[in-house]
Parts: structure tokens; C-alpha cells; sequence
């Protein structure tokens, strides 16, 4: 059992004429077994939620804390919050040249179990963990998200989130620029990790569209840089008929 | 009409106002761009492969170097009493590498040495001309590919911090002949290396490759030249440099590295085909990297020419999806470097000194020997 617990969070960037505050007070706490869906209008601060909870250095936390099980997050380094249980499967997938899928999949899942897999077995469970996301064994050999399509960089990230076997899983827009048949897919990893009860889910997602596939427990509405509403699956569905503006103009007016 | 080949054939010691020595800190040579004094005879100690055979000769039974020649290779050339000499025999192939350990005697009296390479007819091999040690060395390195024949030349500069090398490596193609050559250069105060070809006849190809390493207070100049003067040959070259300095030592600190790439079709060499390119991989601050692609012209029935450079910084966004991954910084900085190296040194296809190569760029990044943990049962 894990708890995710994010307390009156405060972020900025640097930005032309000074920081720039992008998240004014977030709190939000995601346990294990649980599916949380955060929607909000583009440029709302979700993916800087994402960011600097995965320690980009980009992003400036100015207050709050961030804890995973009582440890503080903010306290450590980028890789040590993968190691801590931690995975964020990104909008933007960074493609590295001359690494291989199969070289990079294996240095990650080494570092976090904290021993090299078994050659044999690895080769295996990659194998097995690829097939069910329909991605063609080729696909091991090509550098890490050099020329994938869009869905290619997606499933990729799915992958590495079933292999590394977080605690939390935050998914930032992986349903974005996806086919339905690569978003079913998606969904049905998503839901194979969360259906083991032990991890959280954070879905960030701009569309309704995802969770016909994936049933949130809980959805946040995220507008100007904090949640101004929360609900069950329920909310969902009235944002899918009345979108964002309502929250938008109450939160501009605020 | 002054093409890019004339332009390497000197008269005259240089003053750095030359295209061709613009960017060498001249101050820094010891004076072998301008004149010997007294030179000694390098040190190699040659392990031949079986099928390659070695012997010593006077230079001045050698044949004339062809090809273009600047001033301070002509001088070393007219110095060298020996010459090493390999053959590979008409149809003899050999796999396992010849090695020649070119080591240095120190800084203070320059040295010399040229090697000479014949692979006859159909025969194929590899020869590594491995530079170790303390030097201030002038080299002529000639390499002839006879016809079908297929030739590796590795050059692997792990010259110490104090070291001078001037080298200009030219390789005659024969007949659809492939000659392929890598340089590598990690160590060296000032190191310079012009590898040139020419071609004979039709159908030879003709692959130059490089990977450096330069950190702070190093010169690796590297300046190829292809001349395509004979129909339907190819080339292909490909360098691919990091530079580490350091930003605390000033001037000192400055890791300057240099690549020309010049290649000339002339008016007779229809269907040629060629390309080129140069990247740079910048990883700190008080670094320079001058890149500098050449293609001059002189028939339009060409099968295909292009070349590309490009100078980047290292890419603090690869460093954090792979860190985001778990993989420590130390292991993801090496990870990201071998990959960018990856494409040239696969392209050498010895894979005993592709591991080598790799394992000296880990040293020269401070991250030889960390945990990866993708070591096999
Ligand atoms: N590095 C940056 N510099 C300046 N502004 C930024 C930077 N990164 C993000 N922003 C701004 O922060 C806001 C939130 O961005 P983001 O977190 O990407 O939103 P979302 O993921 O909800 O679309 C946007 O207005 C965006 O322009
Ligand atoms: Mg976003």
C-alpha cells in the first residue's frame, strides 16, 4: 500500500521578465488501487504537475511538499524518484540516438530492481510485455523514440510503465494523437497495472475520450494552475457535455 | 583555377595564413611544421597478423608519395631513414588485426617515422597503427589498395597530455577496391591528421571515418580529402567529435577540436557518388568545435553528393528521460555519449577495438567501470 500526497504545491518557470508561477496551490493525494483522472484545459499546469513531480529542473517549486509514503520526493534526484516507485509516461517522449530499446529497457529495469535481469528471462518477459501491446518485436532493436509514430512513442511508454512496475504511475496525455485501436491498447495496459490494486494511476488527459476505456475512481479538474472541482466518474461525463467553461470563467473571476 | 587539392601541395613552411593551417596553434609544434633538427626514428613494434608479412626498408628505395603533400610532411618524409613496410599477398584475406604500436621517445627531440601498406590484388585485411606516449612526431602513412582488394585502416591516437603529432595518411584506390579508414584521436596536446585518397580506376569506394574526444587544453584537427578524378567511384566520410574543457581553467581550459572535410569531383569522374558529414557534441562550457564540409564541383553527371555538419550540446533532455527511468546520471551520460558515438564506431566492424574505442571514450568521460548491471549470466 502507497500513498502519493501532494500538499499546496507551488511551481514557476523561468520566463521572459522573471519566474512565472504555474501552479498555485495543488493538493491531491493518490493511494495505490486507486485511478485518479486530472482534466483541464491545454496550458492549465498539468504537465508542469507531471514535471515537477518527476524532478524536471526546468520547474522551480517554490512551497509545498511532495511525499511518497512519508519520503520526500522533492528531497531527491530524478533517478532516485524512478528507484523510490515513481514513473511518469510522458506527453513528449525524448527520442535518444544510438540507444536501442532493448539496451535502454534493460539499464531502466536494472537500476530500479537493482540487479541485471537474467538474460534468458529478460529476453522473455520483454517479448511477453511487447506482444500484449501489439508492438512487433523489430521494434527492440531501433533507438529509444527515434522515428516512432506518435502511438509508437506511447505503447513505448506504456511498456517501460508494465516493465518497471511502479507505485504510482502518472500518464500525461498518453491518450493525445491516438488512433482508437493504439488508444484501446493503451488502455488495456493501463488497466492490466491497475487491475493488480498495488499501484496508483494519475491519468492527465485533455479529452473525455480515454475513459470510456479506463474507469477513473476519482477526477480533479485542473484550470489555472489548481484543481477547482472534484467528482467521481460522474464528472467526467458533465464535462463531456458541458466542457471546461464554466470552470475557466468562475476561476478567472475568482 | 586553384582547387582544393592544389591548395595542399606546399612550397614553404607555414605562417598560419594558410586555408590549410588556419586553425593550428602553430606556436605549439615545436618548430616540425618548419624544419627537423636532427629527428630520431619512432619506435614500432609490428605484430603481424599470419598472411601479413613485415619488413624494414631504407625510405629512399620507396616510391615518391603521391597524392598532396604539405610542408612539414615533405620535411618528415625527406627525414625518415626506414620505412615499415606491410604487404598482404595477392588473394590472401586475413581477419585477426595487424598491429603496429607506434610509441613515442619523448617530447624533446622530434621523432619521424613512415609506414607503407600494400595490399596487392584481392587480398583483404586490417592493420591498426596504434600511437602510445610522449612525442613531438611528424608521419607519412602511405596505403595502397590494389585492385578488389579491401582494406581496414585503424589509427588510434592515446597519445599523453604533451604530445605533438603531425600525420598525413593517403590511400591510392584501385579498381573496385574498398578502403575504409578510422581515425581515432582522444589523447595529444596537438594532433593533426590528414588522411587523403585518390583513386585510380572505376569502382572503388572509399569510407573515412573518425571519432574524437578532445578535453580541456587539447587540439584534434582532422582534415580529409577526397579526390574523385576517375568515373563511378564513392565515398563516404563520416567524424563524429565530443569536447569536455574546462570552464574554471580559461584559455587553458579550451577544448578545441577541427574537422575539414574536403571533397573535389573533377570534370572526368561521372557517376560519383558522395557524402559527408561531421558532429559535434558539445558537453561543457570552453569548448570549440570548427566544422567545415567542402564540395567542389566539376562535372554535373554525379550519381549523388551531399554533406551535412551539425554541433550540438549535450541534451539535457535525454539526460532526464533516462534518469526518469531510474538509470543514474553517471550511467545515463554514458549511455547517451556511446550512443552518439555508436553509429561510426559500428561502422568499423573489428569488434575488438569497437569495444576498445568505447571503453577509452568511457575513461576520457571519467565513467570507465561504473555499475550498468547489463553484464550477461
Ligand atoms: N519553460 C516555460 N517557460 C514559460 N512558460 C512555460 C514553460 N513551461 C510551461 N509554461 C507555461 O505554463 C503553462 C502550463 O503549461 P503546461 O503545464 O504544459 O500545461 P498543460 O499540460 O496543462 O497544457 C502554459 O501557459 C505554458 O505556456
Ligand atoms: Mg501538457
Amino acid at each position: 500500500m502507497s500513498v502519493l500526497e501532494i500538499r499546496d504545491l507551488h511551481v514557476s518557470v523561468d520566463a521572459e521578465g522573471g519566474a512565472r508561477e504555474i501552479l498555485r496551490g495543488v493538493d491531491l493525494t493518490v493511494k495505490s488501487g486507486e485511478t485518479h483522472a486530472i482534466m483541464g484545459p491545454n496550458g492549465s499546469g498539468k504537465s508542469t504537475l507531471a514535471y515537477s513531480i518527476a524532478g524536471h529542473p526546468k520547474y522551480t517549486i517554490t512551497s509545498g511538499t511532495v511525499t511518497l509514503d512519508g519520503e520526500d520526493v522533492l528531497a531527491m534526484t530524478v533517478d532516485e524518484r524512478a528507484r523510490a516507485g515513481m514513473f511518469l509516461a510522458m506527453q513528449y517522449p525524448v527520442e535518444v540516438p544510438g540507444v536501442s530499446v532493448s539496451n535502454f529497457l534493460r539499464t531502466s529495469v536494472t537500476a530500479i530492481r537493482g540487479e541485471a535481469p537474467k538474460l534468458r528471462t529478460w529476453v522473455k518477459e520483454m517479448k511477453g510485455a511487447m506482444d500484449a501491446l501489439s508492438m512487433d518485436p523489430a521494434f527492440a532493436e531501433r533507438n529509444v523514440n527515434e522515428g516512432f509514430s506518435g502511438g509508437e512513442k506511447k505503447r513505448h511508454e506504456i511498456l517501460q510503465m508494465e516493465l518497471l512496475q511502479p507505485k504510482i504511475a502518472i500518464l500525461d496525455e498518453t491518450d493525445s494523437g491516438l488512433d482508437v485501436d493504439a488508444l484501446k491498447v493503451v488502455s488495456e495496459g493501463v488497466n492490466r497495472v491497475a487491475a493488480s490494486g498495488e499501484v496508483g494511476v494519475l491519468l492527465i488527459t485533455h479529452y473525455t475520450r480515454i475513459l470510456r476505456y479506463i474507469r477513473p475512481d476519482f477526477v480533479h479538474v485542473f484550470v489555472d494552475g489548481r484543481i477547482v472541482a472534484e467528482g467521481g466518474a460522474e464528472l467526467a461525463d458533465e464535462l463531456e457535455a458541458h466542457g471546461y467553461d464554466q470552470y475557466v470563467k468562475a476561476a478567472a473571476s475568482a | 583555377m586553384t582547387t582544393i587539392a592544389d591548395s595542399q601541395v606546399e612550397l614553404a613552411a607555414p605562417t598560419g595564413r594558410e586555408e590549410a593551417w588556419r586553425f593550428t596553434p602553430l606556436r605549439q609544434l615545436r618548430g616540425i611544421h618548419e624544419q627537423l633538427n636532427d629527428p630520431s626514428q619512432i619506435s614500432i613494434d609490428v605484430d603481424a597478423a599470419s598472411g601479413v608479412s613485415f619488413t624494414w626498408a631504407d625510405t629512399a628505395t620507396q616510391a615518391p608519395t603521391s597524392g598532396p603533400t604539405d610542408w612539414a610532411s615533405s620535411i618528415a618524409r625527406a627525414a625518415t631513414t626506414r620505412t615499415a613496410v606491410v604487404t598482404i599477398a595477392r588473394d590472401v584475406e586475413v581477419d585477426s588485426p595487424t598491429v603496429l604500436a607506434v610509441t613515442g621517445g619523448g617530447i624533446e627531440n622530434p621523432q619521424v617515422g613512415h609506414i607503407v601498406i600494400n595490399a596487392e590484388p584481392f587480398s583483404k585485411a586490417t592493420i591498426v597503427i596504434d600511437h602510445g606516449g610522449s612525442s613531438t612526431y611528424s608521419e607519412n602513412v602511405d596505403i595502397n589498395v590494389g585492385d578488389g582488394a579491401q582494406v581496414t585502416v585503424l589509427m588510434v591516437q592515446t597519445w599523453s597530455d604533451d604530445t605533438v603529432h603531425l600525420s598525413r595518411q593517403h590511400a591510392v584506390v584501385g579498381r573496385d577496391a574498398t578502403f575504409r579508414s578510422f581515425v581515432a584521436s582522444f589523447g595529444g596536446q596537438v594532433v593533426r591528421i590528414v588522411p587523403t585518397v585518390e583513386y585510380t580506376a572505376p569502382g572503388g569506394s572509399a569510407e573515412l571515418l573518425g571519432a574524437f574526444f578532445a578535453d580541456a587544453g587539447q587540439h584534434l584537427e582532422h582534415r580529409s580529402l577526397v579526390d574523385h578524378s576517375v568515373p563511378h567511384c564513392r565515398s563516404n566520410v563520416m567524424y563524429k567529435g565530443a569536447l569536455k574543457g574546462d570552464p574554471e581553467a580559461g584559455a587553458a581550459g579550451v577544448a578545441h577540436t577541427v574537422w575539414v572535410g574536403d571533397v573535389i569531383i573533377r570534370a572526368a569522374a561521372i557517376g560519383t557518388e558522395t557524402y559527408e558529414v561531421n558532429r559535434n557534441l558539445v558537453l561543457t562550457d570552453a569548448a570549440r568545435a570548427d566544422s567545415v564540409p567542402n564540395l567542389e564541383i566539376e562535372t554535373g553527371e554525379i550519381a549523388g553528393a551531399g554533406h551535412a555538419s551539425a554541433t550540438g550540446r549535450f541534451d539535457d533532455e535525454q539526460l532526464f528521460y533516462l534518469q526518469s527511468r531510474g538509470i543514474p546520471a553517471d550511467v545515463a551520460t554514458r549511455l547517451v555519449v556511446r550512443g552518439f558515438f555508436a553509429d561510426v564506431i559500428n561502422r568499423l566492424n573489428v569488434p575488438d577495438w569497437q569495444l576498445r574505442l568505447a571503453n577509452i571514450i568511457d575513461a576520457e568521460l571519467g565513467l570507465e567501470g561504473i555499475e550498468e548491471g547489463s553484464d550477461d549470466e
